[in-house]
């Protein structure tokens, strides 16, 4: 069936819930509206009030809720309505959902999802747009999932609520609707912690997540025009992540571009290249590169071009590591 | 009913045994004198308990500690209410109420000592672990809440927080979704006067903290929270509201710290020493010691045997505390996820091998 990502996301969720009664959503305006993305709409009337739960305005209390609601046994998906306003509930899913387990020493443990749209590209309000993922990324005992298509959207989103951890689950908002896809309507998984190779080729590895994807892609296809065969990883998840394909990809290339939304300092990109240094070193032929945003705070629509990448960025960027 | 006869606007602050001792014999709560002795078992483990954890952290034998002195009734009473499937919240300052629950108190020295096992809990106690983001577990108190109407388990929570607890967002988010949910949960902050050197009068201007239940349109009472009757009486009728379906209550427990607020404090920096010496009257183990004795629910002989069976079960449990073996590196990595990810096994294996070869 066609699917674009909302559709995709909303057909895993309607599955879960079916098959696992112990399953709720909770969050802002998921309800009656089905979110402001509308990525649950209709359960709320198809699940009841009960496992459709639309909370008061109040991020760290959804986290918290939900916490409480995984240490009693039931697998609660939280929606933070976007990443930029996750940050009143940081404080719980640092400080209790990442590190229950442990600090119980496995008496007590928080399988759960929380869902929030990320990332620039959608012409939106201040922080409607913040690609914060790194910060999520450095905690211990969080998962981080980020898919870039509807198929992955689905498959990714059934193994998150499956999972016993707490799963971090970036959805990107301008993928939203962007493209459909043949999605299978039953149920299936794509594990965690597994990347995906998007396309094999021999000159250059690039790797992507998220919403740079599609923009990779546009970019890869037009250096194919002058003979540079690129091979594009999509890494899926980023808390774990699988940074063996990658090396394993750039033993065979000897180059590597990694494509980063966010901000270049102590993004996924760094901890990604400094895994392909210690380990890749010797099969290095030009020095690994970056494209991200720059270390500035998301402009506003109006001068959002001096930040997100474009396909033309990529193309250089492949241009000049080709050529080095 | 209590809750309605001390309502936050009433301006009265529900007292049964006073602190001459006297008792309001109307108010009294039906307690077998089994119980009574029990609680008063209890809050002398808790005192002997928590005055030797003191000692340990001076002998450098356990890491800072948070002292309970004075504070025993105001965990125990409600403590005393809860049934088996209720959930045990905590904060950092609830050692009595703990005990009562079963928690063993070799294992609340383990945590003070510094190792996770301590808060490796029988999940069958329903107690979760130490929170120490101050407020922050009335967050997932909510959460637990939900899921016991959800499972249709008919369970109450008992949530902690002390008077500097009430300023922080979370304890506001928690209260005003407690009461849109109506959910079976009862608050108690104790609220001792004090967070760390901030005075419960710059904490916050409300005239109670019991008041704050009005704005969120949940009940509220204010209780002499060194009264253990009065804590058990007020915990009884807001536990049975919450579990036929009345909704939350905040119950201020109106007390006072005693001690330092931790090991690595000292009160005498901030507050007037003739303060602590005026509360040391009001204290909820003396009151209770004359309750005990007035009614004749112990022999003296008897009492006196309870502090030697307290010192005795302390020295032992510390003992057990202390010669409990350090976290090894597989227990450290191990409870992360449940399954190692590539990444840290990695760096397990890695490590493992520096330790082997040492
Ligand atoms: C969120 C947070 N901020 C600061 C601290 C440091 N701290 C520990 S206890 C405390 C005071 C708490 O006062 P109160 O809630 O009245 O509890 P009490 O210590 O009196 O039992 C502070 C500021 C903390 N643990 N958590
Ligand atoms: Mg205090």
């Amino acid at each position: 069936m066609m699917m674009n990502m909302v559709t995709a996301l909303n057909s895993a969720l309607a599955i879960e819930m079916e098959n696992d009664d112990s399953i709720a959503i909770l969050g802002e305006d998921v309800g009656a509206v089905g979110g402001v993305f509308r990525v649950t709409e209709g359960l709320q009337e198809r699940f009841g009030t009960d496992r459709v739960i639309d909370t008061p305005l109040s991020e760290s209390l959804i986290a918290g809720m939900a916490t409480g609601m995984a240490m009693a046994g039931m697998r609660p998906i939280a929606e933070m309505q976007f990443m930029g306003f996750s940050y009143p509930a940081l404080n719980i899913i640092i400080s209790h959902i990442a590190r229950m387990r442990n600090r119980s020493r496995g008496s007590y443990t928080v399988p759960l999802v929380i869902r929030m749209p990320y990332g620039a590209g959608i012409k939106a309000l201040e922080h409607h747009s913040e690609s914060t993922e790194s910060i999520y990324a450095q905690i211990p005992g969080l998962k981080v999932v980020i898919p870039s298509s509807p198929r992955e959207a689905k498959g990714l989103l059934i193994s998150s609520i499956r999972d016993p951890d707490p799963v971090i689950f970036l959805e990107p908002a301008r993928n939203y609707r962007l493209f459909s896809e043949e999605v299978e309507e039953d149920a299936f998984t794509i594990s965690l912690g597994e990347s995906k190779m998007v396309q094999e080729g021999d000159d250059i590895t690039i790797v992507g997540w998220g919403a740079m994807m599609p923009i990779i892609q546009e970019a890869t296809h037009s250096v194919e025009e002058i003979g540079i065969s690129c091979e594009v990883i999509d890494l899926r998840t980023i808390s774990p992540m699988d940074s063996e394909a990658v090396i394993k990809s750039v033993i065979k290339t000897g180059r590597v571009i990694i494509v980063q939304e966010a901000p270049m300092t102590c993004g996924v990109a760094s901890e990604l290249i400094a895994r392909i240094s210690n380990k890749a070193f010797l099969s290095l032929e030009a020095p690994p590169e970056r494209v991200t945003a720059p270390d500035i705070t998301v402009p506003l629509p109006k001068g959002e071009k001096y930040y997100y990448i474009n396909m033309e960025k990529i193309r250089d960027s492949i241009e000049k590591v080709i050529s080095f | 009913m209590l809750l309605d006869d001390y309502n936050p606007l009433s301006g009265r602050m529900l007292t049964i045994l006073d602190q001459d001792a006297n008792l309001n014999e109307i108010l009294m709560p039906q307690l077998d004198s089994a119980v009574v002795e029990k609680a008063f078992r209890t809050m002398v483990l808790s005192r002997v308990a928590d005055d030797k954890a003191v000692i340990l952290q001076r002998q450098g034998r356990m890491g800072t500690y948070p002292p309970n002195k004075g504070q025993e009734a105001a965990s125990l009473g409600p403590a005393m209410t809860m049934g088996d499937r209720d959930w045990f919240v905590w904060g950092f300052r609830e050692l009595a109420g703990l005990l009562w629950r079963g928690l063993p108190l070799e294992q609340y020295y383990l945590g003070w000592m510094g190792n996770e096992y301590g808060n490796h809990y029988d999940p069958d106690l329903r107690i979760t672990p130490t929170s120490i983001p101050v407020a922050s577990q009335y967050t997932y108190a909510v959460g637990l809440a939900y899921a016991s109407r959800y499972q249709k388990e008919n369970t109450v929570i008992f949530a902690f927080t002390g008077d500097g607890g009430t300023s922080e967002g979370d304890f506001h988010e928690s209260l005003n979704a407690a009461g849109v949910f109506n959910l079976p949960i009862v608050f108690i902050v104790q609220n001792n006067q004090w967070a760390i050197s901030l005075p419960r009068s710059e904490q916050t201007a409300s005239d109670t903290i019991a008041q704050k239940a009005i704005a969120y349109g949940i009940r509220g009472i204010q209780v002499d929270g060194n009264d253990i009757l009065a804590m058990y009486a007020a915990s009884e009728e807001a536990a049975e509201v919450a579990r036929n379906g009345g909704g939350p209550t905040l119950i201020e427990a109106y007390t006072y710290r005693l001690g330092n607020h931790t090991t690595s404090d000292d009160a005498r920096r901030y507050r007037v020493e003739e303060e602590a010496k005026e509360w040391e009257a009001r204290d909820p183990l003396n009151r209770m010691l004359k309750y005990v004795r007035s009614r004749e629910i112990l022999s003296e002989k008897k009492i006196e045997s309870v502090w030697e069976w307290a010192k005795t079960l302390v020295e032992e449990a510390a003992h057990k505390a202390e010669t409990t073996p350090p976290p090894s590196l597989d227990d450290v990595f191990r409870h992360t996820y449940e399954s190692m990810t590539s990444n840290l096994k990695e760096q397990f294996d890695d490590m493992k091998k520096r330790e082997e070869s040492q």
